[in-house]
């Protein structure tokens, strides 16, 4: 079996304890971080090829060296831990199961970056997460590992746990920013890049839970260690959150040279019930859907892209033959027009146009022209907005219509409503 | 100062420039909603994408600044087919109601679609609905549906009023503008918003429904109402009076100018024209004997006015203008008060209630004139009286004759009493002025005035910068502009003076640029549009 890093205390009753994170080598990194240079760490990260595990998987030394060399600006780190993209629920885990690794790696890239304060923006609904992380952060206060004078190093590092009210686009970096500066959760234009001016106009980095999770161990174990569990341009082991028609969903960590097929059939049990695959998105719900012929890939920043697809946040969504396509991508159009910020025009205006068509599909009064119109309208809109999200709207629009074309034109043709069949 | 070509056309502009700006320069126009140049940048309209050389995909204007050697396109097939996706996106929840909106006309989703859309509409679907004819404040109207989200009403109660009323509430396509709980849009310079709204969801509850844009006149022209100038437009209803109850100036719109009011007017301003179609309005000479006014011929009035001004010595006579008058209506009562010798004149009156001032456009002093007032000489000669000096000697019977020009002495921080007592005192009590007051009602002849926006002239504002205003509209009944009543008084008297031989205002302008230091120089065609400033 592969090594496990971010599982590796899991199943331990009390792994989120202070006691029990210390005694399985919890900030022994910490140590390690505050006797080196700044720069060493941040060279240490490149070289682990650590990519950032939230979606866009930036490799995380290089976003680090954008704060502009010589800015005397209070500098900010920020923690992504809104977790909204639908299919993802890893960093739950973490958070939940292993605060402290968050923690430590949260002081030791803030003195990487030389931040003297850090937030954790954590989605609203993930109330538990919250309150085991908000436990964890007054044990390491207590214990002198967060406040002034870490440790007797004389850095300083405050972490502030700041919780979100429940919109998807809070997880877009710049909005989730907006959020954090008590504004309406919208993205910002850019340029400025937040690394430039970001959280309250400063220099700011934004990281994800598992991203800043993976550094201590990185500082513990070396870049070389770290590289070589993965592939060449991706380094380490990651989780992923499998969902859907799989006979034994959840959180698994592999390295990411593990192919999807694997992913599915060899840590989850394959698909339940011994029915057929039908579909599955590799990246969360922003992800280009793949056909049973295109798991064949490695679960890196790179794999599922050579299928057309990202990786993402790597949450693996699996559907076997009792689901309808059309419906799927009615689901997931609607989960777009409704978290839609609403701040630039294409993606507001036609995340509830191709919604409203999804959904007259599925109530068996599409008409042939429909399809055309919702690729035409995906293709016009997307890489015309302020951030990302359209373009994640993007992936599933146009990839379920044409991989599965087919079943959209018999669903026209029958002039009746689509359905899932229900399981049996 | 980075060089770039746009359209091939090659430039040199200002660091910092946006592209939007930079294409301005070029003599080219970028499509664009949100942007505006007193704005922050929003970038979310998305209808400024133009090419860049070596930019994989067309960028937003308005946040690109220009660099040296950018060359910029911005009427490439790809920018073409951007522009026409979103005019399809702005449009597919609008309500295409143009032929009740009153923006129709004026409404850049109309225009726009005309120049850069022109697709065939794909939208089947029902559209999203929306709060519609929603007041926000005493004078703006909000349409949610016939909104595009551009956010500039909520960027400019932000950033330029720092008043903060108006946000956007929900998400997607059912986001809408609104007011914060507890905020009503009733800040001084509330009206702008409607300006600014490029499309129809904010209209002027003033306006709304009475005449339809494309029948509007538009003259250059500047407020009356303090002492600041600000630049507007007079937009009258001359074709169709049936349209807007008779009233012929219909709105007035804040009109560009750098140096006094950038792109703003105050409400007090924009909503402050209604007493120019009023029925208080004066419209013939009137001459009274006891309570009983008569309507007399301009020619029975200036004789009138010639018998009385042969009356009495120069020393009984009172002369009271305005700061309300232009420079030249001022310079012609100074000529006059000159050629008859009478030194008791003056112009200051103060106001009952003081005028309301900010660190922003509205000043205290609610007369367009008083700089000009001053730089005319308006102000007693050695031995003469001031205002409250001819109001005293008026009421103690010294005074015979007391001409007034404008002033309501009823609105003024003067006791009634003392008011009445002084009209009441003097033998000829003469009123020139636009509208009935107090004053009219006691005067025994009455010398009906031309409206701003009925005459051409210049005001001085308070910084000393000299503004043509321009006929917008005939004057109402006989009414007649002050300086040509003045002119035909002084040549019935037989003076000889420039003024008295003048045909139209500029000839008076010459006359006092001739004989004034601080306007030597200065002619209306020097003055252009947007003024210049007197010599200090």
């Amino acid at each position: 079996m592969a090594e496990k890093i971010f599982t590796r205390n899991f199943h331990l009753a009390d792994s989120h304890t202070l006691a029990r994170y210390k005694e399985t080598g919890g900030y022994t990194a910490l140590a390690k971080a505050l006797r080196m240079e700044p720069a060493a760490i941040t060279e240490e990260v490149k070289k682990a090829n650590l990519r950032g595990l939230g979606g866009a998987a930036f490799p995380t030394g290089v976003k680090w060296g954008f704060i502009p060399k010589g800015s005397t600006d209070p500098r900010y780190l920020v923690i992504n831990a809104d977790e909204g993209e639908p299919g993802t629920f890893k960093d739950r885990y973490l958070m939940e199961r292993d605060p402290h690794a968050l923690i430590e790696g949260m002081i030791i890239s803030a003195r990487a970056i030389g931040s003297h304060l850090g937030f954790v923006y954590i989605r609203g609904e993930y109330v538990q997460p919250w309150r085991v992380l908000d436990g964890a952060v007054r044990e390491a206060y207590a214990a002198g590992l967060l406040g002034k004078n870490i440790q007797g190093s004389g850095g300083d590092f405050d972490v502030v746990l700041h919780r979100g009210a429940g919109a998807y686009i809070c997880g877009e970096e710049t909005g989730l920013l907006s959020s954090l500066e008590g504004k309406k959760g919208w993205p910002k234009i850019k340029p400025p890049f937040p690394a430039v001016k970001g959280a309250f106009g400063h220099p700011t980095i934004v990281n994800n839970v598992e991203t800043i999770a993976a550094v201590p161990h990185i500082i513990n174990r070396g870049a070389e260690w770290f590289a070589g569990l993965g592939t060449k341009s991706q380094g380490g082991t990651r989780l992923y959150s499998v969902s859907g028609h799989v006979e034994k969903p959840g959180v698994v960590e592999a390295p990411v040279t593990v192919t999807l097929r694997q992913l599915i059939y060899d840590h989850c049990g394959g698909i339940r019930g011994g029915r057929r695959l039908k579909g599955v998105v590799p990246g969360g719900s922003s992800a280009a859907i793949l056909t049973p012929d295109e798991i064949d890939i490695p679960m890196d920043a790179d794999g599922p892209k050579s299928k057309g697809s990202m990786i993402g946040s790597a949450g693996v969504i699996v559907m076997d033959d009792t689901v309808s396509i059309p419906e799927a991508l009615m689901v997931v159009a609607r989960f777009y027009a409704h978290e839609s910020c609403g701040q630039c025009t294409p993606c507001r205006e036609s995340t509830g146009w191709i919604y409203k068509m999804t959904k007259r599909l599925v109530e068996g009064k599409g008409r042939k022209e429909d399809l055309d119109t919702i690729l035409d309208v995906a293709k016009r809109g997307a890489g015309t907005t302020i951030c990302a999200f359209y373009d994640g709207a993007v992936g599933p629009y146009i990839s379920y219509i044409e991989k599965y074309r087919l079943e959209f034109e018999d669903l026209i043709r029958s002039n009746a409503p689509a359905e899932s069949t229900s399981y049996a | 100062m980075p060089k770039l070509t746009v359209n091939g056309k090659a430039i040199e502009v200002p660091e910092g420039t946006n592209l939007i700006e930079a294409a301005r320069i070029a003599g080219v126009e970028v499509p664009h909603y949100c942007y505006h140049p007193a704005l922050s940048i929003a970038g979310q309209c998305r209808l400024c994408m133009v090419d860049i050389e070596k930019v994989p995909r067309p960028q937003i204007a308005c946040n690109t600044q220009a660099a040296e050697g950018m060359v910029v396109e911005t009427e490439t097939p790809r920018v073409k087919d951007t522009r026409r996706s979103m005019m399809e996106f702005h449009l597919i929840n609008h309500p295409l109601d143009c032929p009740v909106c009153d923006q129709a006309g004026e409404c850049f989703l109309q225009i726009y679609y005309m120049q850069h859309g022109l697709y065939d509409p794909r939208m089947i679907d029902e559209k999203v609905h929306k709060p519609k004819a929603v007041p926000l404040g005493p004078h703006v109207i909000l349409d949610a549906e016939r909104c595009i989200l551009c956010s500039r009403c909520v960027r400019y109660c932000d950033e330029v009023t720092h008043t903060g009323e108006l946000g956007i509430f929900h998400r997607g396509d059912h986001s809408e503008i609104g007011l914060f709980p507890g905020k009503v849009l009733e800040n001084k310079y509330s009206g702008n918003v409607i300006d600014i709204c490029p499309v129809g969801a904010l209209t002027d509850r003033d306006f709304r429904f009475k005449v339809r844009v494309w029948y509007l006149d538009t003259t250059k022209s500047v407020c009356n109402g303090c002492a600041r100038g600000c630049n507007i437009e007079v937009h009258t209803n001359k074709h169709r009076p049936h349209h807007n109850e008779g009233r012929r100036v219909a709105r007035l719109k804040p009109r560009f100018n750098a140096e006094v009011n950038t792109w703003w007017i105050c409400d007090a301003g924009r909503y402050g024209f209604p007493w120019i179609d009023d029925k208080s309005r004066l419209l013939h000479p009137q001459h009274r004997a006891g309570s009983q006014g008569t309507d007399v011929s301009w020619d029975r009035a200036l004789q009138e006015m010639v018998t009385v001004l042969g009356r009495y010595p120069a020393a009984e006579i009172g002369m009271l203008a305005s700061p309300q008058m232009s420079n030249e209506d001022l310079w012609a009562v100074k000529r006059l008060a000159d050629h008859l010798g009478v030194k008791n004149l003056d112009f200051r009156v103060p106001p009952a209630v003081p005028g309301d001032e900010d660190d922003f456009l509205i000043r205290a002093d609610k007369n367009p004139n008083t700089r000009g007032a001053e730089l005319c000489g308006i102000a007693p000669g050695p031995g003469g009286l001031d205002a409250v000096g001819m109001l005293r000697a008026a009421r103690e019977k010294r005074l015979k004759l007391l001409w007034i020009f404008h002033h309501d002495l009823g609105a003024s921080a003067w006791p009634e009493a003392e008011v009445q007592a002084a009209l009441d005192g003097v033998e000829v009590a003469i009123f020139q002025g636009t509208n009935a007051n107090d004053v009219s009602a006691r005067a025994h002849l009455v010398l009906p005035s031309a409206a701003y926006v009925e005459r051409d002239g210049t005001f001085t504002n308070f910084q000393g910068r000299v503004q043509r205003f321009r006929t917008a509209v005939p004057p109402l009944g006989q009414a007649w502009p002050d300086w040509m009543i003045l002119s035909f008084i002084g040549k019935a008297l037989g003076f000889q003076d420039p003024v008295c031989t003048a045909e139209r205002a500029e000839q008076v302008f010459n006359a006092l640029a001739a004989d004034v230091p601080a306007f030597a120089g200065l002619t209306y065609r020097a003055m252009g549009d947007t003024g210049a400033m007197v010599k200090a």
